[in-house]
């Protein structure tokens, strides 16, 4: 019974991980349609900037940190500007496969910028086992616990930002009728300047968690395939969804791995999480807090 | 001669619904058949048929078929690597288990095969829509590349995990594997290309196709004047998977001659596909040829360029290549999203009124 609590609560902790890249995943479809299939590279970019600010001009955790965030606006802005503007009113299909091609580019220039080794990345979180459950007997990183607070502080803070500030306030309206917002004033183009580096800071969090714990690396960019099924569960236009949809793959796909993955071989990670979700998608095709699809001919 | 219908009659009903119904685009396929099958076996030496001409067509054959399922049926699909290794194992399978039967039925029955298995993961299609429907198929691209890896029986338990093509004859000329005659292979890859071609080509345009259209552009509306979701779905994930999978086996037996699930089939074989047909035009079979020519070519031109031609180190013009291919296609879609397919179609209607487009 420990053991299967123990599994339990690691799954939870990676879920949250999930949760981190698929919460920048659904700002950005909320906002603009558009599913944002760099997000992955997005942190894996992200952590390699930071890192390279660190380790090349050897700043300070918190300066390396700031001048990331405005290395993601930056990039933000070029996106808005350079390919976003342009591809205004074209098809969803489209609109995924220009940011495919968006994950080529971030990708080659990450490895030019900053080299394609694998890195380390160590900006002070705590590492190795929490004491006090390892005396009951059950062992939890304690970067994963720090990961999952981190989280939390950052959906209170996205649910103030979208519920309480103007600027969030006009988010909503873009995500509920883009017509409507442009016929009160609101500028699309600044909207989505402010999603994307929204999500580019949320893609940043994702990147310090993933680099802390298993290295910057190419590799890290593949989390974004881990999101995805945790995107079709939870709903591609809900927040909670990305947060709880990330618990639940992530339970699922550790307990899987544990009781059903010896039977039939292992390494059943890779796509056990989407039949998972695709199961889920057979009762609720608009994922578990999805808006509802409502079709008219 | 110029190009335009006037003064060409059509005197039946046969005439009229013929493929080429404008007597020049029919002068210009001929002389495009002439050319693929006579002048380029004689122009091109085996590097250069192994190198571009052999990949072109068999991305050509897998472009067609996602395209009849995304472009005609509008059902977006992440699993073209999956099925193509459906393929590939299934003509593996046969191949050494039923060498007897011939090569070319034994790529058309892994095509049949593929179908089957298409069709089984088309089953959520009527229930999941739009991107949910996109990113459920990717459980067909993760399962069957790891079932591939994992269960022995498809590799015949060898200790490599590989399968290697073995050596198969087409009118006692090898096509198979590294020991195979370019020439001989070519000609049977563009042959069934062609066929295959052909046969899409006359699927999508008749009752079929129409059905899948309706589909595409408003699956209620369809469903409310009598077309049935359930077959059109699943004929179009069938009819699709199909020449997916004919393309994986070529692509396998033919052309690599070795393959790996993990590396030869994984999610960059799905993208490349969707590029293609997206590069290419969606809804069109000339586009899906466009676009594998495009995006076949393309990194060979761009490698070349760079460490041949300006003498950058292999690394960063890996580095830059990536880059520049991100680049181009985010351009090539902003400045034509409908496709290489569709300038070609302007281009004709240009065309038809030159000299006086007034």
């Amino acid at each position: 019974m420990l053991f299967f609590i123990e599994v339990a609560l690691s799954g939870l902790m990676a879920g949250v991980m999930y949760s981190l890249v698929a919460l920048g995943f659904v700002l950005i479809f909320k906002a603009s349609g558009i599913f944002n299939f760099a997000q992955g590279v997005m942190a894996l970019f992200a952590a390699l900037t930071l890192v390279g600010l660190m380790e090349k001009f050897n700043f300070p955790v918190w300066l390396a940190i700031i001048g990331t965030i405005a290395v993601m606006i930056a990039l933000a802005w070029l996106i808005e500007r350079v390919m976003l503007r342009h591809l205004v009113n074209q098809e969803p299909i489209i609109l995924f496969m220009a940011t495919i091609g968006l994950a080529y580019v971030l990708e080659g220039m990450g490895d030019l910028l900053w080299g394609s080794d694998v890195k380390l990345l160590d900006i002070g979180i705590p590492q190795g086992a929490w004491d006090w459950l390892w005396d009951q007997g059950i062992y939890v990183e304690k970067l994963e616990l720090f990961a999952a607070g981190t989280a939390a502080i950052l959906v209170i803070f996205l649910a103030i930002f979208f519920q309480k500030t103007r600027i969030g306030r006009a988010l909503r309206a873009v995500a509920d009728d883009h017509q409507a917002a442009l016929s009160v004033g609101i500028s699309l183009h600044t909207i989505w300047v402010v999603v994307w580096s929204v999500s580019g800071i949320v893609a940043l969090v994702a990147g310090i968690m993933w680099g802390s714990k298993s290295g910057v690396q190419f590799s890290l960019s593949l989390i974004a395939l881990k999101a995805l099924p945790v995107l079709i569960l939870g709903g591609f236009t809900s927040v909670p969804g990305a947060i709880i949809g990330g618990m639940i793959i992530g339970v699922g796909e550790k307990l899987a791995e544990v009781y059903i993955g010896p039977m039939v071989g292992g390494a059943i990670e890779n796509w056990f999480a989407y039949m998972l979700a695709l199961a889920f998608l057979l009762f609720r095709p608009q994922g578990l807090f999805g808006e509802k699809i409502i079709e008219r001919v | 001669m110029i190009y335009r219908e006037t003064g060409q009659f059509k005197s039946s009903y046969q005439a009229d619904q013929a493929l080429f119904p404008i007597a020049q685009d029919r002068y210009v396929i001929f002389a495009v058949l002439f050319v693929t099958f006579a002048i380029v076996p004689m122009l091109l030496n085996a590097y250069w048929l192994n190198a571009i001409v052999l990949p072109f067509l068999i991305y050509s054959l897998a472009a067609i078929g996602l395209n009849i399922l995304t472009g005609y049926c509008g059902q977006v699909s992440l699993g073209t690597g999956g099925f193509m290794a459906v393929g590939a194992y299934s003509v593996y399978k046969l191949m050494t288990a039923f060498p007897e039967l011939g090569f070319i039925p034994l790529v058309v029955i892994s095509g049949f095969i593929t179908a089957a298995v298409g069709t089984l993961f088309g089953l959520p299609s009527l229930r999941i829509k739009g991107f949910y429907l996109a990113v459920a198929t990717l459980a067909a691209q993760f399962f069957l590349v790891w079932l591939f890896n994992k269960v022995g029986w498809f590799y015949n338990y060898n200790a490599s995990g590989m399968i290697n093509s073995p050596p198969m004859t087409v009118f006692g000329v090898i096509v198979t594997g590294p020991r195979g005659d370019m020439t001989a292979k070519y000609y049977l890859v563009v042959t069934l290309v062609a066929v295959s071609a052909l046969a899409a080509k006359n699927i999508a345009r008749g009752r079929i196709g129409r059905n899948w259209m309706a589909i595409r552009d408003m699956d209620i509306a369809a469903e409310l004047i009598g077309v049935r979701p359930l077959i059109a779905k699943l004929s179009a994930f069938a009819v699709s998977s199909f020449f997916i999978g004919m393309a994986g086996a070529l692509y396998f037996a033919v052309w690599l001659g070795s393959a790996e699930p993990t590396e030869a089939f994984d999610i960059n074989q799905s993208f490349l596909v969707l590029f293609m047909i997206i590069i290419g035009g969606l809804g069109s079979i000339l586009g899906s040829f466009l676009g594998a020519a495009f995006l076949v070519l393309m990194p060979i031109l761009l490698k070349n360029i760079m460490v041949d031609g300006l003498g950058t180190n292999a690394a960063l013009a890996a580095h830059i290549e990536i880059i520049t291919v991100g680049v181009l296609i985010i351009g090539f879609l902003i400045v034509e999203p409908h496709g290489l397919a569709r300038l070609w179609r302007i281009a004709k209607e240009k065309l038809r009124l030159w000299p006086f487009p007034h």
